[in-house]
């Protein structure tokens, strides 16, 4: 009897999903659903993501030993360069936007699409442009670049390598970006089912919301910078260059005028993945909804003007340091605030540890260690000592890695069944986020001692004194490989013989939940009404 | 009113306001376009007045004044032209708009004199006058060729979204009932017209 | 969705036409005296005078609700915003 009741449920007769409903290549590439883009999003930011950690382990396996070990200075150089291009502007920034932002944006808010599909699709060419002229760079030109995906002024104009193509890649995928912000927002003010006001959003919508804001007000900041880059270049004379009355900080401040909001693109949907999935699993409602719509609204709004953070030895007036480091200890307040509500609401709960709860506690740890260590970097006196340390590297993947990486990842277990339908081995996830976790610790942990005691970042070589804890660190990113391993051969394995799962796997009450598992063309059978807030677990008493 | 009716009983509707308010956004990403190179001209300024003076001197601020006044006209028939379809004068509309198309080549043209005189004066990025200049003067006529350059490939990506406009017209898809595109167009064309407005005075009149 | 129709009269949009023609002869005439460093307050005043011309009548600004006006404040709040606190570097250099 009640394996009768899940199999109609899994399976109504006649029911077509958004995979079923149109086959062929055509049909995906020239498609204009929101969930196949994200699909296709998917795989494309899953398969630079793989590239990234390659070139991260053999960047690791390097520093095992002082000196040289398997590669030379200069392939050393372009490999941090194209791990940093690649992790920040072709996974950590569009992989939650794009992925679970598009996929379930439109489901949340009881939409069928998003506002403009075609430019959706736009969004993903231009992506996939973007990502090949990246990676052109390695074979095209006089070498990929080795300037740090900073591209610093004057060296990125002075290098003999190919900057320009690395470049515009930046610029293009900014582009990709930005129209992925602007359909969002039309999105969420023009298509909230009917019921749903703004204060019965829920929260990750609203993550997106104030992301999608910096998006599209920070990056052509980045975008005309990284032209300017582009004409010094090409016409020999420019902007940033000093020996023509140029002014190289100018630059920095240009960069980190896009490039500190968009650690808030990295951070805050992943923030809004970890609101939507701790109510679910404590069966409570959570704690303070407003307290945290408006510090994902804060964090956007002040976190545009911190960005002199990143400059503080580069010259800037102490003014100014000062100023900014008074700025940067204001947006430590909203994070704050957010980690008392994600602990609040689990207090008293009904704790039901799965592994997508896992990856969230996992989350609150390290995004605490990674959030707290940026304090002592974004103090003025304490930055003089660490800056481009090690410290900060380390700062920098907790709360990327630690943070949006394990955020994404946790999400992916979250909404695997609904998005493909089938549900993985958990015991199999949970080991995999163990080895994970422990792995993480073991590579980045060691980066903080190191950068205390003084090892800068980016240098190929180190002193003796330094090697026992690069030794550590290496090992640690093969630990981070084996769990890796472990998380993808599972989902994998599950997408081909994965048990079959229900529209509702975990009891959620948000919209994503009413549809099937893997939702119709249209998201819905019928268009939802909303009556209850997003994490109002009191109805299921009723 | 043009509502289609899935088989499934969702409704789409068309959205006009969605796609205005998608427009409005597009323009802020190109208002802070610019504004990144406002911010470099303001720093180089504040750091080099008196190059930015004489660099300016250089520059032929009637060429600037007329150039403004075809812009600002050009607004002006861009805007008559969505009063007119909007109240089915397909013709009048439509001249409207190929006056604006005259007017954006009338600038181009004139701009093309003008970097023409400049390069003419050796005073192109590179060349051997160039090298002469200040390191102020240098940064002044980076920054004019810079912004004015971009500005005028905007001027051009307006004259072509225009074009899109004529021929949707004359397609009967842009009418007085389905307009938002026209309005969408005239938008981008009046961001391109105010950029303008600060541009010459920044670069034209500078004490 | 379809929003109310609002029509402006070709003698208005001509009248807006005249406005920005004589801020134009404005600043080019003010220009010509030196105010120091209130020239470029003024010239910026005058721009901005004709922006908002252009914005609220041709663009159509003055129809919209009150997030269209909302949005465009925050855009340009956020570009003077960071104007602002990049001189605090510059002028204490």
């Amino acid at each position: 009897m009640e394996s009768e009741k899940m199999a109609t449920e899994i399976t109504p007769k006649g029911y077509v999903n958004f995979f079923e409903e149109s086959h062929g290549l055509k049909s995906w590439i020239f498609t204009h659903d929101h969930k196949r883009i994200a699909l296709l999003y998917f795989y494309g930011v899953v398969g630079f993501f793989l590239m990234g950690v390659v070139l991260g382990l053999l960047m690791k396996f390097e520093m095992i030993t002082p000196g040289e070990t398997i590669m030379k200075p200069q392939t050393y150089n372009s490999l941090f360069t194209l791990h940093g291009v690649i992790m920040v502007f072709l996974f950590i920034i569009p992989a939650v936007p794009a992925i679970f932002g598009n996929f379930f944006l439109p489901i949340l808010i009881g939409a069928d699409d998003v506002a403009f599909p075609k430019l959706n699709l736009l969004s993903w060419y231009l992506y996939v442009i973007g990502g090949i002229m990246a990676l052109s760079t390695l074979i095209l030109g006089d070498g990929p670049p080795d300037t740090g995906w900073t591209f610093y002024a004057p060296y990125s104009v002075k290098t003999g390598t190919n900057v320009i193509m690395a470049v515009m890649a930046a610029f293009v995928l900014g582009f990709s970006s930005i129209l992925t912000g602007l359909n969002f927002i039309v999105t969420m003010h023009r298509m909230r089912a009917p019921g749903m006001d703004w204060m019965k959003m829920p929260l990750f919508p609203w993550a997106l919301y104030a992301t999608s804001w910096v998006q599209v007000l920070a990056t052509p900041i980045i975008g005309i910078t990284l032209l300017m880059v582009v004409a010094e270049r090409v016409l020999g004379v420019g902007f940033f260059d000093p020996s023509i009355g140029g002014d190289p900080v100018l630059y920095q401040h240009l960069f980190w005028i896009y490039s500190h909001p968009a650690v808030y693109i990295m951070i805050l949907p992943a923030m809004g993945l970890i609101s939507e999935m701790i109510p679910v699993f404590v069966k409570k409602s959570i704690f303070g909804y407003k307290a945290i719509v408006y510090s994902s609204l804060a964090i956007a709004f002040v976190g545009y003007f911190v960005w002199g953070h990143h400059m503080f030895t580069s010259g800037m007036s102490g003014q100014a340091r000062v100023v900014f480091s008074i700025l940067t200890f204001l947006v430590a307040i909203p994070s704050g605030v957010k980690v008392f509500n994600w602990v609040a609401t689990m207090f008293k709960g009904s704790i039901d540890l799965q592994t997508p709860l896992l990856y969230c506690m996992a989350f609150i740890f390290l995004f605490m260690i990674g959030g707290f260590t940026g304090l002592v970097v974004g103090a003025l006196s304490a930055d003089v000592h660490v800056h481009d340390t090690y410290f900060v590297v380390a700062h920098f993947h907790y709360v990327m890695f630690g943070g949006t990486g394990f955020a994404f990842i946790g999400a992916l277990h979250y909404w695997y069944p609904k998005m493909f339908g089938r549900m993985y081995n958990k015991k199999v996830a949970n080991i995999g986020f163990g080895v994970l976790f422990t792995g993480f610790n073991i590579l980045y942990f060691p980066m903080f001692i190191l950068g205390i005691q003084g090892m800068p970042r980016r240098y190929y070589d180190y002193l003796p004194e330094y090697s026992t804890w690069h030794k550590v660190s290496t090992m640690g990113s093969w630990v981070v490989a084996i769990g890796l391993i472990i998380i993808i051969a599972n989902l994998v394995k599950a997408y081909r013989k994965g048990e079959p799962a229900t529209g509702n796997v975990w009891g959620g009450i948000t919209l994503e939940w009413e549809t099937k598992s893997p939702p119709p063309l249209l998201n819905f059978d019928k268009p939802p009404t909303v009556t209850h807030g997003p994490y109002d677990y009191s109805i299921l008493n009723k | 009113m043009e509502a289609t009716v899935h088989a499934t009983g969702h409704v789409a509707h068309r959205d006009d306001e969605g796609k205005r308010m998608g427009m409005w956004l597009f323009l802020f990403t190109e208002v802070l376009l610019f504004g990144g190179l406002f911010i470099v001209y303001a720093a180089y300024r504040f750091i080099n007045p008196e190059d930015f003076h004489t660099g300016s001197q250089h520059l032929d601020w009637v060429i600037g004044a007329i150039n403004t006044v075809i812009l600002l006209t050009s607004s002006l028939t861009v805007a008559l032209s969505i009063s007119a379809i909007q109240s089915g004068n397909t013709k009048k509309a439509k001249i409207l708009l190929y006056l604006t198309l005259a007017f954006a080549l009338a600038f181009l043209v004139n701009k093309y004199f003008e970097w023409g005189g400049k390069i003419h004066h050796g005073l192109f990025p590179g060349m051997e006058e160039f090298k002469h200049l200040t390191h102020g003067e240098s940064l002044f006529f980076v920054l004019y060729f810079f912004m004015t350059g971009l500005h005028g490939l905007h001027i051009i990506a307006g004259g072509i979204f225009i074009g899109f406009i004529l021929y949707y017209i004359n397609k009967g898809e842009v009418t007085s009932e389905s307009y938002t595109l026209h309005e969408n167009a005239g938008l981008y064309w009046h961001l391109v017209d105010v950029i303008w407005i600060y541009l010459f005075p920044l670069f034209y009149l500078i004490i | 969705m379809e929003t109310e129709k609002h029509i402006v009269d070709d003698k208005k949009n001509i009248l807006i036409w005249v406005d920005l023609l004589i801020l134009t002869f404005v600043t080019v005439e003010i220009a010509q005296f030196d105010f120091k460093t209130l020239t470029i307050l003024i010239a910026l005043g005058v721009a901005t005078f004709k922006t908002i011309l252009v914005g609220y009548f041709f663009m159509h600004l003055k129809f919209e609700n009150r997030f269209f006006k909302t949005m465009v404040f925050l855009c340009l709040f956020v570009l003077i915003a960071v104007l602002a606190i990049l001189f605090i570097d510059y002028s204490y250099r």
